[in-house]
């Protein structure tokens, strides 16, 4: 047991040095990351500006601003760069075999290579966030309640943990097409408009909003940002969340599912 | 006696053919990829429509008192995308390049050759499959147009002056973009690598998709001026679809002069980059050869 966690450890401490590295890059590309949002911002001041009127399906300008701030925090765990074509490179190259090999599993292996990842990025990038949120702390109706925060830390975590297995899902696949760019593609266009960073889901119009709701997409970047402002409260959240968590549970055993008969498919492609 | 260098005259217009073919040759070689490329540049555009349409659900212009009503907005949304595929047809997969072929070298066969540098790392590549991109914005265009030539109340009045000034300023804004994206290329001379170009270049261009009238107030002032008269990419959308969408405009002061100054922007621009350029290569020392 005592083994088996320092193996661990070990992981997490090499995957966080290496992550460490570039962290003038990181610092500099979470910045960059805020720009997009300047846009969005002023289009959609233009939006309400042109409406006369103070609230968009109990949306205020404020509400928006806050919004997109908050969406930024959730992807920051929700997005696995990488992960899905990272995994799918090592079926189509051969390199999954190591994992086969040794006494080491895969999905084990990657998700403490993404904490390591996470840990490391936000160490770096809580300075550039601290200094946004400040800048922008008129936008925000206050700090959130006791239960918001917890309600929202809470979904934060199976953001982080649902962003990793349903791109390990994807990448997956890849036993089975070996070349996954266009699920990939599929997957990056619906998650980019329906995951609620473009726009607060609730502006869609019915039956769009019910349907994009039973996607899992809106745990990732919608939900916690709407949890964290206060939007979703009593009883819609205790379902948000258990939703969620459902989510989480549902791609683990689908990934572990995939591996299974994965590697029974595996037939070693590559050197 | 000194020896005039002897300067071959290059018939640049039938080197580009060929590049074009060539390009169309390979693109046909791999048809279902080429497909693939197409069907799936044109459902990411179509998606941002039903964003659009999505915003039009909720308002009907853009901005209080701007003009930019939802008829307006898909000529100014369509002006976009043929900007956007003709700088992607012929720049794009040029450029990305051209940070490669400094880590590698191979930018020196490039100078071997007997033509002008810039015009052969510039056009060599063509992406056939940002054509789909153009004919989904001529689409989009034309229903745009007929929507308001046809509506009852303040119809648009298109005249073949403004068609032709459209596809002028369109050819403008296309070359104040490559420009900017040849500028960006040539500073990994400087830099021995740029990976974070195409990042860089989304995050300008980004700035130029939507009317500029909603960059207003205290932080949007400035970010206006900025965009549109030391980096010039607000003109590059706004003054053709002003052009073509409110010829008469919400305000018709500010259209004219700023069709004029487009101009001078196109001219310097191109000026800027071709001396980046020059002054980029003078600097550039052949690696890995």
């Amino acid at each position: 047991m005592y083994a088996r966690a320092l193996t661990w450890w070990t992981i997490l401490r090499i995957a966080l040095a290496e992550r460490l590295v570039y962290r003038g890059d990181f610092a500099l590309g979470t910045m960059m990351r805020f720009l997009p949002i300047i846009t969005q911002i002023f289009l959609w001041y233009a939006v309400f500006q042109a409406r006369g009127k103070e609230q968009l399906n109990g949306f205020t300008y404020r509400d928006f601003v806050a919004y997109f701030l908050l969406t930024m925090v959730a992807r920051a765990f929700s997005s696995m760069p990488g992960l899905a074509s990272g995994i799918a490179g090592q079926i189509r190259s051969g390199e999954i075999k190591k994992f086969l090999i040794q006494p080491i599993d895969l999905l084990g292996f990657l998700l403490l290579g993404r904490v390591a990842h996470k840990l490391a990025y936000y160490a770096v990038a809580v300075v550039p966030f601290a200094l946004v949120f400040f800048l922008c702390r008129d936008f925000f109706p206050g700090w959130p309640s006791l239960t918001a925060w917890s309600a929202g830390i809470l979904s934060l975590i199976l953001c982080f943990l649902l962003g990793y297995y349903l791109e390990a899902c994807m990448g997956l696949v890849g036993f089975w097409w070996l070349e996954i760019s266009s699920l990939l593609f599929v997957y990056m266009l619906f998650s980019f408009f329906l995951s609620g960073h473009m726009f607060p889901l609730d502006m869609l119009p019915e039956p769009w909003h019910t349907l994009v709701a039973l996607t899992p997409l809106q745990f990732l970047a919608y939900f916690p940002a709407a949890v964290l402002l206060g939007k979703i409260q009593g009883w819609n959240l205790v379902i948000g969340l258990a939703a969620e968590a459902g989510w989480v549970v549902f791609f683990i055993v689908l990934s572990r599912v995939l591996f299974h008969y994965g590697t029974r498919r595996y037939s070693a492609y590559g050197g | 006696m000194s020896v005039p260098p002897v300067v071959p005259s290059v018939p640049y217009l039938s080197v580009f053919l060929t590049f074009a073919r060539n390009s169309l040759v390979r693109d046909m070689t791999f048809r279902i990829n080429f497909l693939i490329e197409c069907v799936s540049s044109v459902t990411w555009t179509a998606m941002n429509l039903g964003f659009y349409l999505l915003i039009f659900h909720h308002t009907n212009q853009i901005g209080a008192d701007t003009g930019w009503g939802k008829w307006e907005f898909f000529a100014f949304l369509a002006t976009t995308m043929l900007v956007n595929s003709l700088v992607q047809a012929f720049f794009m997969p040029n450029c990305e390049d051209v940070s490669e072929l400094i880590r590698t070298g191979g930018l020196d066969f490039a100078l071997l050759k007997p033509i002008d540098t810039q015009f052969l790392i510039s056009l060599e590549k063509i992406d056939w499959s940002s054509f789909a991109n153009f004919a989904a914005g001529l689409a989009l265009l034309v229903v745009s147009l007929v929507r308001m030539t046809a509506r009852a109340a303040n119809p648009l009045d298109l005249t073949p002056t403004s068609v032709a000034l459209y596809v002028f300023y369109v050819l403008c804004g296309v070359a104040i973009l490559y420009s900017l994206m040849i500028s960006l290329a040539a500073t990994s001379i400087w830099l021995g690598q740029n990976r974070s170009l195409y990042d860089f270049w989304f995050y300008i261009t980004n700035f130029s998709r939507y009317p500029m009238e909603i960059y207003d107030g205290r932080w949007g002032r400035p970010l206006r001026w900025t965009f549109t008269y030391l980096i010039p990419v607000l003109i590059v959308v706004n003054v053709p679809a002003q052009i073509i969408a409110q010829p008469i405009g919400h305000d018709s002061t500010t259209v004219w002069p700023l069709a004029f100054f487009a101009l001078f922007a196109t001219a310097g621009s191109l000026a800027a980059s071709r001396w980046v350029f020059q002054a980029a290569l003078r600097n550039y020392r052949s690696a890995s050869s």
